[in-house]
C-alpha cells in the first residue's frame, strides 16, 4: 500500500433493501491531502465521509483508515475514532456543558489524560480557532459561527490525523461563513489531512488538492481544482458547475 | 446646541382615555364584584348553618372521635380526639404516597426504557401496558384490584404460601418481621457510616481521575462500600437473624407483619396506573435528546456507557423531571380515591367526620389544606430544580 | 486517477442481503442478539403456558346464557358473561325507567354524533354553535321529558353511559370559555386580576377532584339562599366544570405563550384594541395549537367522571356496582362486570387518543415547510 491514509476499495452501501447509496467507490487519500467533495443532495457525499468514522456501515467492499480495516470490530472502530475528527453541519455541541468542558470531555474520558493537561490543550485549541475568551460560556450562549469554531476545536483536541467536515457552513448565516472557513483554511495550511463536503467553491479553489464530484452514489469526476473548474470532463460535472457557479 | 436635561412631566390624567386609569377602574370593578360574590356566599352559608343548627369552628377537633380506624401507623383508639384521627389519615396517605412514588419510578422507568428495546416483543408489551393502563379510569382499576383480593384470593384457611412465612389471602399479605435487636441498630449505623464513606470515596476517585486520568469505578464501588459497611455493622452486632414468622391458623394468622388488602389494592392500583404515565414521560424525555448528540459523542470516541451517562442522560433528565414530579403529585392526589375501597386515608376519615359532625366546611378545608401543602412543596422543588438545571441560553 | 476517462454511470443493484421482509424482520427484531433471543424464547414459552387457561376463561369455557347456576358451576374455569347479558341495560342506562330507555339511547347517539361532528374540520363555523345549542336542547328534552307527552324523569335517576358522556361533554363545553378568560387574566398586566386567576388555578390544581366534588355536593347547598334547592346533577356539573377549567386554562396559557411577541406588535401597530387583538389574532392561533392538549384534557375528564359515583350519581362505574350489589344471585360476578365497563372506557379513550394524535400530525403538517 502506498502512502494512502484512507483507502476505499469497491465500497458499496445500501439504505434498506433498495436504495443503493454508494456504488463501487474506489478512492485513495494520501497523507496531508486536502479533498473537497461536492455534488447535488442525495448523491451520497455525507454518507461517504460518515463511513470513514463508522457512523455509517458499508455492506460490501473494503475500507482502510491508517492501515486498519473498518469492520464490526469494536476495538478497531474505537482506535479509528481517536484518529479521525468530525465536524457536523448542526455543530452538535453538548448544551449542558461549558465550552471548556465540551473540549476536555473526550481527552479525559477516552484519552485518559489528567484534567489540567486536558484543559491546557483545550485552551490551546480554543486560541487556535480564536475563541479562547468564551471558554466558560455555554454553547447556546454563542452565535452559530462561534459554535462551529468550538466544534472544530473539540475535534482537534484529540490530535486527529484526519479531519472530516460535513457541510460545516451550511447552517450558518452568511456573515459567519467566512470566520469558519478561515479556521479551516488555517488547518489546511498546517498540513492536516482533510475531507470536506461543502458547496463553498471559492474555498475549494483556494485550499483543495483535489476536488471530487459525486452524483447518484458514484464518483463522477475528480481532479486538481484548476483542471476541475476550468476543464470539466463530464457532461454531468459541467451541468452541476453551471448551476452552482452561475449566480 | 444642547438643551438642558429635563424630567418628563408627571402624568396625572384622570380621563377615560388614559390606559393606566382604565386599568385601575377595571381592577376596582373586578375586586368589587369578587367581594360582592364572596359576601353573598358567606352570608348565605352562615344563614343556612344557623337555621340548620350546624355549629362552625374547628373546636370539634378536640372532641373524641368515636370511630375506629382499620389501619393505624401509630396508636389510636376511638376515644382519641378528631385531630388524632386526621393525623392517622395523613400518615396513611403519606405511607401510600411515598411507597407508591418509589415503586412507580422503578416500574415506569423500566417500561419507558423498554419501549426502545431491540426486541419487538418487549417493545410491544410495553406499548400494550401503557395504552391499557392509561385508558381505564383509575377508580375502576382500584376497584378491580380490590375485588381481585377479596374475591379471587382464598380465605385464610387456604392461604397461598409464596415463600416460607409469606402468606397471601383474602385478608391481605403476611410476611416475616425481623425481631429488632441491637444487631439491627448497628447494621443501620453501619449503613449510615457506609454512605458517608461511599460519598467520600466518590470525591477522592473523581479527584484522582482529574489529576492522573485513571478512571476508577464511580458507580459500583460506592454502592459496594455502603453495603459492605452495613454488613460489617450487622456482623459486629452479633449477626441477629431471628425472624418473627407468621403462623397460619384457621381463622387468623398470628405474628409477623401484615399488609391489609385495602392497602395492597390501593398501592398496586396507583402504581400500575401512574407507572403508565411515567413510562410515557421517560420515553419522550429520551426521544427529546437529538440524535446528533449520540453521533457527536461517538465521533469523539466515547464508549456506549459513557455516551449514555455523560451526554444523553443529563439532557434527558432535565426534560423528564418536571413532568415526572407532576405524576408523583397525581399519585398523591389519586390516593384520595381510597375512600371508595375503605382504606383510611385522610379523605376517608374526613368523610366519616363530616357524616358524624356535619362540619362539612371545616373538614373539606382540612383535606384541601393537606393536599395544597403537598402541591406547594412540590412546586417549590420543581422551580428550584428547573432554575438550577436549565440549559443556559442567550 | 485518469481524469480524462469518460464517465460511465453504474446502474443500481439490489443489496446483498435483505433487510426488509418477514424473515429479516424476525431476525433483527426478535433474535437480534443473544439477550434478545433469550427474552423472545422465555416470553413465548410463558405465553404458551398461560394462554390456554386464559383463553378458556375468557372465551371457550365462558358462560354466555343468563343462567346464574351455570355461572356458579363454571366459577374459576370460565367467565360469566351471562351477567352482562342479563344486566346490560341497567349497567348502561342506570336507574332510568325501563320502558323509556330509548330516550337516553337516542339522546346519547345525538350527543356522540355532535362530538364527532365538532371534530371534523370542515364543520368549524358559526353553524356549529347553533348545532350544539339544538342538540343540547334535544338532549335535555329527551332525558328530562315533560313536553311532547314524554313523562318526567328526575335527574337522580339519570345514570350509566349517557350520564358519563353528558357530564364529560358539558363540563368541557362550559369550561372552555372560562378557561380562555382565566388564561387571558393570568397573562394580564393588571395585578388584581392576575392574582385572582393564579389563585384559582393553583388552588384547584393542587387538590384532588374528589375534594372539589365533596365541596360541590356538601357546600354548594350552603352557598345558596335559604329555600333554594340545587339539583344534585347541577352541583356535580359545576364542580367538574370548575376543575376542568383550571387545567384547561394552563393548556390555553401555554398556547398563548407560544405566540411570538411580533404578532402583538403587528396588531398594535395596526391600531387594534386589546380585545380585538385577542379575538382576531392571538386566540385563533393559540387555540389551533392547543387542540391536542384540550383533547387530552377531555379524555382525562371523561375518565374522571367515574368519580361522581362517590357522591351518589350513578354513572357507568356506579351503575355497575348498583346493578350487581342489589342482586344476590349475580353479585359474585363483579369481576366480569368490571371487565365489561373497562372495555367500554378503553374503547372510547383509546379512540379519542388516536384521534388526538392524528390532529397533532395534521397541525404539524400544516406548519412545517414541506407539505
Amino acid at each position: 500500500m502506498s502512502d494512502s491514509i484512507i483507502v476505499f476499495d469497491k465500497v458499496n452501501k445500501w439504505f434498506g433493501d433498495d436504495f443503493h447509496v454508494l456504488r463501487d467507490i474506489d478512492l485513495e487519500v494520501a497523507r496531508g491531502e486536502r479533498i473537497v467533495i461536492c455534488g447535488p443532495s442525495g448523491s451520497g457525499k455525507s454518507t461517504l465521509i460518515r463511513c470513514i468514522n463508522r457512523l455509517e456501515e458499508h455492506q460490501a467492499g473494503h475500507l482502510f483508515v491508517d492501515g486498519v480495516e473498518l469492520t464490526d470490530d469494536v476495538k478497531a472502530i474505537e482506535k479509528i475514532r481517536r484518529e479521525v475528527g468530525m465536524v457536523f453541519q448542526q455543530f452538535n455541541l453538548f448544551p449542558h456543558l461549558t465550552v471548556l468542558e465540551n473540549l476536555t470531555l473526550a481527552p479525559m474520558w477516552v484519552g485518559r489524560i489528567p484534567k489540567k493537561e486536558a484543559e491546557e490543550r483545550a485552551m490551546q485549541q480554543l486560541e487556535r480557532v480564536k475563541i479562547a475568551e468564551q471558554a466558560q460560556k455555554f454553547p447556546l450562549q454563542l452565535s452559530g459561527g462561534q459554535q462551529q469554531r468550538v466544534a472544530i476545536a473539540r475535534a482537534l483536541c484529540l490530535t486527529p490525523k484526519i479531519m472530516l467536515f460535513d457541510e460545516p457552513t451550511s447552517a450558518l448565516d452568511p456573515e459567519m461563513i467566512k470566520e469558519v472557513l478561515d479556521v479551516i483554511t488555517g488547518l489546511a495550511e498546517q498540513g492536516m489531512t482533510m475531507l470536506c463536503v461543502t458547496h463553498e467553491m471559492g474555498f475549494a479553489k483556494a485550499v483543495a488538492d483535489r476536488v471530487i464530484f459525486m452524483d447518484v452514489g458514484q464518483i463522477v469526476e475528480q481532479n486538481k481544482p484548476a483542471e476541475f473548474f476550468n476543464n470539466p470532463q463530464s457532461e454531468r460535472t459541467r451541468d452541476f458547475l453551471s448551476k452552482i457557479l452561475g449566480h | 446646541m444642547s438643551t438642558p436635561l429635563r424630567h418628563p412631566p408627571a402624568k396625572r390624567e384622570w380621563s377615560w382615555r388614559s390606559q393606566a386609569f382604565r386599568g385601575l377602574v377595571y381592577q376596582i370593578v373586578a375586586l368589587c364584584l369578587i367581594a360582592l360574590v364572596a359576601w353573598f356566599l358567606a352570608h348565605n352559608t352562615l344563614e343556612n348553618m344557623r337555621t340548620r343548627g350546624i355549629q362552625s369552628g374547628f373546636g370539634f377537633l378536640a372532641e373524641p372521635a368515636g370511630f375506629d380506624i382499620g389501619e393505624t401507623m401509630f396508636r389510636y383508639e376511638s376515644i382519641d380526639p378528631y385531630w388524632r384521627a386526621f393525623a392517622i389519615g395523613v400518615a396513611n396517605t403519606l405511607r401510600v404516597a411515598i411507597i407508591g412514588v418509589i415503586l412507580t419510578t422503578i416500574l415506569g422507568t423500566l417500561i419507558g426504557i423498554g419501549r426502545f428495546s431491540r426486541n419487538a416483543l418487549v417493545r410491544g408489551l410495553c406499548y400494550a401496558y401503557v395504552e391499557t393502563f392509561r385508558n381505564i379510569p383509575v377508580l375502576l382499576q382500584l376497584l378491580m384490584w380490590y375485588i381481585l383480593f377479596t374475591e379471587v384470593l382464598p380465605p385464610i384457611a387456604d392461604a397461598i404460601g409464596l415463600a416460607p412465612g409469606v402468606f397471601v389471602s383474602k385478608s391481605g399479605m403476611s410476611f416475616p418481621l425481623p425481631v429488632w435487636e441491637t444487631g439491627h441498630a448497628t447494621a443501620f449505623a453501619g449503613l449510615v457510616a457506609g454512605a458517608f464513606a461511599a460519598w467520600w470515596y466518590s470525591r477522592w476517585a473523581r479527584a484522582q481521575f482529574e489529576q492522573t486520568g485513571r478512571i476508577r469505578s464511580m458507580v459500583l464501588a460506592p454502592i459496594g462500600i455502603a453495603l459492605a459497611s452495613a454488613a460489617a455493622g450487622w456482623l459486629l452486632g452479633g449477626a441477629p437473624a431471628a425472624l418473627e414468622m407468621p403462623v397460619k391458623g384457621e381463622v387468623i394468622i398470628e405474628g409477623g407483619g401484615m399488609l391489609t388488602p385495602e392497602f395492597i389494592a390501593v398501592l398496586l392500583g396507583l402504581v400500575a396506573y401512574t407507572a403508565a404515565f411515567v413510562a410515557e414521560v421517560v420515553r419522550s424525555g429520551i426521544q427529546a435528546v437529538p440524535y446528533g448528540q449520540n453521533e457527536a459523542a461517538r465521533a469523539i470516541g466515547l464508549a456506549r456507557g459513557h455516551e449514555m451517562r455523560l451526554i444523553v442522560l443529563p439532557q434527558a433528565l432535565r426534560v423528564i423531571i418536571p413532568p415526572m414530579t407532576n405524576q408523583f403529585l397525581n399519585l398523591t392526589k389519586n390516593s384520595s380515591l381510597a375512600v371508595a375501597i375503605g382504606y383510611p386515608d385522610v379523605v376517608s376519615i374526613s368523610n366519616t367526620a363530616i357524616n358524624q359532625t356535619g362540619r362539612a366546611v371545616e373538614c373539606i378545608a382540612i383535606i384541601m389544606a393537606v393536599y395544597l401543602t403537598t402541591s406547594l412543596l412540590t412546586s417549590l422543588f420543581m422551580n428550584w430544580f428547573n432554575a438550577r438545571a436549565a440549559i443556559k441560553e442567550r | 486517477m485518469n481524469a480524462a476517462a469518460v464517465f460511465e454511470p453504474i446502474p443500481p443493484r439490489p443489496a446483498p442481503f435483505r433487510t426488509r421482509g418477514a424473515v429479516a424482520w424476525v431476525r433483527t427484531n426478535l433474535f437480534g442478539n443473544v439477550p434478545s433471543a433469550v427474552t423472545t424464547v422465555v416470553l413465548v414459552a410463558f405465553f404458551l403456558y398461560q394462554a390456554p387457561d386464559l383463553l378458556n376463561w375468557l372465551a371457550f369455557k365462558a358462560v354466555v346464557e343468563t343462567n346464574y347456576e351455570a355461572c356458579q358451576a363454571a366459577r374459576g374455569t370460565g367467565a360469566c358473561w351471562g351477567v352482562i347479558a342479563e344486566k346490560y341495560r341497567f349497567i348502561i342506562f342506570g336507574r332510568y325507567p325501563f320502558g323509556g330507555q330509548w330516550r337516553p339511547l337516542v339522546a346519547t347517539l345525538l350527543m356522540v354524533g355532535l362530538l364527532l361532528a365538532s371534530c371534523t374540520r370542515p364543520l368549524w363555523s358559526r353553524w356549529l354553535i347553533l348545532l350544539w345549542a339544538a342538540v343540547l336542547a334535544a338532549f335535555f328534552t329527551l332525558m328530562h321529558g315533560g313536553i311532547f307527552g314524554l313523562g318526567i324523569v328526575r335527574t337522580e335517576l339519570w345514570g350509566g353511559l349517557p350520564l358519563t358522556i353528558m357530564l364529560a361533554a358539558l363540563s368541557i363545553v362550559f369550561a372552555f370559555p372560562l378557561a380562555v378568560v382565566v388564561a387571558l387574566g393570568r397573562r394580564s398586566q393588571l395585578p388584581a386580576i392576575r392574582t385572582f386567576c393564579v389563585l384559582y388555578v393553583e388552588l384547584i390544581r393542587g387538590v384532588p377532584l374528589i375534594s372539589v366534588l365533596f365541596m360541590a355536593s356538601f357546600m354548594f347547598p350552603l352557598f345558596m339562599p335559604a329555600g333554594f334547592t340545587v339539583d344534585v346533577l347541577l352541583r356535580v356539573l359545576v364542580g367538574i366544570t370548575l376543575f376542568a377549567a383550571a387545567y384547561m386554562a394552563e393548556i390555553v396559557r401555554g398556547g398563548l405563550q407560544a405566540i411570538p411577541k411580533g404578532q402583538h406588535e403587528a396588531a398594535a401597530s395596526l391600531g387594534l384594541s386589546y380585545w380585538r387583538t385577542q379575538t382576531k389574532i392571538v386566540l385563533p392561533q393559540a387555540l389551533a395549537m392547543v387542540v391536542p392538549g384540550i383533547m387530552n384534557n377531555f379524555i382525562a375528564i371523561f375518565k374522571d367522571t367515574s368519580l361522581v359515583t362517590i357522591v351518589s350519581l350513578y354513572e357507568l362505574t356506579g351503575s355497575m356496582s348498583l346493578a350487581l350489589n342489589s342482586d344476590a344471585n349475580w353479585r359474585p360476578f363483579k369481576l366480569e362486570g368490571y371487565l365489561f365497563i373497562s372495555a367500554v372506557y378503553f374503547a372510547f379513550c383509546f379512540a379519542m387518543s388516536r384521534y388526538s394524535l392524528w390532529i397533532e400530525k395534521q397541525l404539524g403538517r400544516s406548519r412545517s415547510r414541506n407539505r
